[in-house]
């Protein structure tokens, strides 16, 4: 099988007014296989969102190579990113400030459809099917932000990551902002999204919760100071870290 | 020990709806009590309350909220800025948006400070550069020349932490000061926050959806759902034997490791 997502050697340096150039992400290669659930721990400030903004490509990678499906996207831009973008959706921290607050969530979900050129009518029925899919009456489309709670807002801003029907979603601490009950809640709904759509679905999970991690990821990747410190399967990187960050995080869990 | 801050059947609505329903609860100086709940809640409108923090829309509509002698609802807009900051500090739930973000880290840490203090930029810059260190940073310096967008978002969450703990407010309200920082960091600051308690009284509101973090540091705590309050208690009791039928579904969602 061939890897959905592959980074070879991905780098990014930030220079600075009057100061040293800084890399945040250093050499950085990994592959992400179809299906596959991937997580990413590490270090606050160790490159993690950076590292997910250039395969996005919110932000230039300074060196190296993002292959999407075998095609080479580090330096696509116009209508081939767009493509891009009909592949790959974000699911962020803080739901209710990823959503336009002048916008009803439904117009928000709908957003990416409308874009792809789908009729009004037919944006409606797929926002209230996506509601649904992720666990909300489809009578939240009418509503606004900040007319519902955290939880049913990171649930339509998966909904809204779903619409376009991306291989890969890409979660930067999408649960961490959530009471645990709902944590589990939208970790069983990923779940189930995860088994009704087979190779079709991979994700790449960032989350500060190495629990989390354990329970929902197939294999993790550490960061530390930009660089890739270990890889394996959840278990094996708990009960075995071999770098030395990895022990003082495994040992530091409450 | 005497108590410090006082919530009396406190209700609190935004436009009318109500988001805080009758809440009662005493601190105590040097005490930590930690509140979790449901998603929505109003775990941080309740402590918003107490900065005067609730406009443009929400209101008090009920009951007093007292620090030391003074009910903070009542307070003229000049005195609670007054004590905002160096008497009652706050760490908010989204630290980023609350700094400038065409101003330094240091300018903006060192003008919150002379507002409320005399000191020197000198001194003002090995002070924070050494709680910088302590939460977790090894060029402290490096962080104070830092605009915001150049820092992630744990290392901001901790810019936040320190802009509250520099001025050691007698009260700390801290909304979800560690949601975005990793374990080994997570840890440092909780220790930081436990050794600001012990060496100068600090009393502690710890709002948090981190069980872990509630039982390292909280010593009562409250249980909160629909603007309500479902339990409160010793923090051992509350999470070892919760007696609310909602207290125990919190619980048991709590993702646990497994180590072997
Ligand atoms: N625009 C920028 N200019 C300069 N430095 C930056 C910029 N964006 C990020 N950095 C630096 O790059 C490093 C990595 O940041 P990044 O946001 O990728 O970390 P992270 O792993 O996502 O951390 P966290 O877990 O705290 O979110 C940090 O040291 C940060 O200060
Ligand atoms: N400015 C506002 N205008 C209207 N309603 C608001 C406003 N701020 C909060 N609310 C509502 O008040 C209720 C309590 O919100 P609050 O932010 O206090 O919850 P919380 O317990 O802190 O939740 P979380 O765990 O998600 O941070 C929610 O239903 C919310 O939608
Ligand atoms: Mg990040
Ligand atoms: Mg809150």
């Amino acid at each position: 099988m061939e890897a959905i997502l592959s980074v070879r050697n991905l780098t990014r340096v930030f220079s600075r007014k009057g100061k040293e150039r800084f890399t945040a992400v250093k050499h950085v290669s990994f592959d992400l296989m179809p299906g596959e659930c991937l997580g990413i721990i590490g270090e606050s400030g160790s490159g993690k969102t950076t590292l997910i903004n250039m395969i996005t490509r919110l932000l230039d990678a300074t060196e190296g190579q993002i292959i999407l499906d075998g095609e080479e996207i580090t330096n696509l831009s116009g209508k081939a990113l767009r493509k891009v973008y009909a592949s790959m959706q974000m699911v962020f921290q803080t739901p209710t400030e990823s959503f336009d607050p002048r916008c009803r969530l439904g117009d928000g979900i709908g957003e990416s459809l409308r874009n792809a050129g789908r009729s009004r009518a037919d944006t409606k029925t797929e926002a209230a099917r996506l509601l649904e899919e992720c666990g909300l009456p489809a009578e939240f489309a009418e509503r606004y932000p900040h007319q519902v709670s955290g939880g049913q807002c990171q649930r339509a801003a998966i909904a809204r990551a779903l619409a376009i029907r991306p291989k890969i979603l890409i979660c930067d601490e999408a649960t961490s902002a959530l009471d645990v009950t709902i944590q589990k809640e939208i970790l069983e709904l990923l779940n189930r999204l995860r088994r009704e759509k087979g190779t079709d679905l991979s994700i790449l999970f960032i989350c500060h919760d190495i629990a989390l991690v354990q329970q929902f990821c197939d294999r993790v990747l550490v960061m530390y100071h930009g660089e890739i410190v270990e890889e394996g399967t959840p278990d094996n990187v708990i009960r075995n870290p071999q770098n030395d960050y990895t022990k003082r995080l495994i040992d530091s869990i409450l | 020990m005497a108590e410090i801050l006082r919530y009396e059947h406190v209700d609190i609505s935004y436009n009318g709806v109500p988001a805080v329903q009758n809440v009662s609860v005493t601190l105590q100086e040097g005490e930590i009590l930690g509140i979790v709940g449901e998603s929505g809640s109003g775990k941080s409108t309740l402590i918003r309350a107490a900065m005067g923090l609730l406009v443009p829309n929400g209101l008090v509509t009920r009951g007093d909220i007292w620090y030391k002698g003074k009910n903070l609802p009542d307070l003229p807009e000049k005195e609670l800025r007054r004590l905002n900051g160096p008497e009652i500090g706050m760490i908010f739930q989204s630290a980023g948006s609350s700094f400038c973000p065409i101003r330094t880290v240091g300018v903006q840490l060192y003008e919150s400070m002379r507002e409320h203090e005399r000191l020197s930029k000198e001194e003002f810059r090995t002070r924070a550069a050494d709680l910088l260190r302590k939460l977790g940073f090894t060029d402290g310096q490096y962080i104070l020349e830092s605009y915001p967008f150049e820092l992630s978002g744990g290392m901001q969450q901790r810019v936040g932490i320190a802009a509250a703990m520099l001025l050691k407010p007698s009260v700390l309200l801290a909304d979800e000061p560690t949601s975005a920082l990793d374990v080994s960091v997570q840890k440092q600051v909780v220790e930081e926050m436990l050794l600001v308690r012990r060496s100068f009284g600090t009393a502690i509101v710890l709002v948090t959806h981190n069980i872990g973090v509630i039982g390292a540091m909280a010593d009562r705590v409250l249980v909160m759902k629909d603007g309500r309050v479902v339990e409160s208690g010793e923090t051992r009791r509350v999470l070892e034997q919760p007696k609310e039928e909602y207290t125990r579904t919190l619980m048991s969602a709590v993702p646990k490791l497994r180590r072997v």
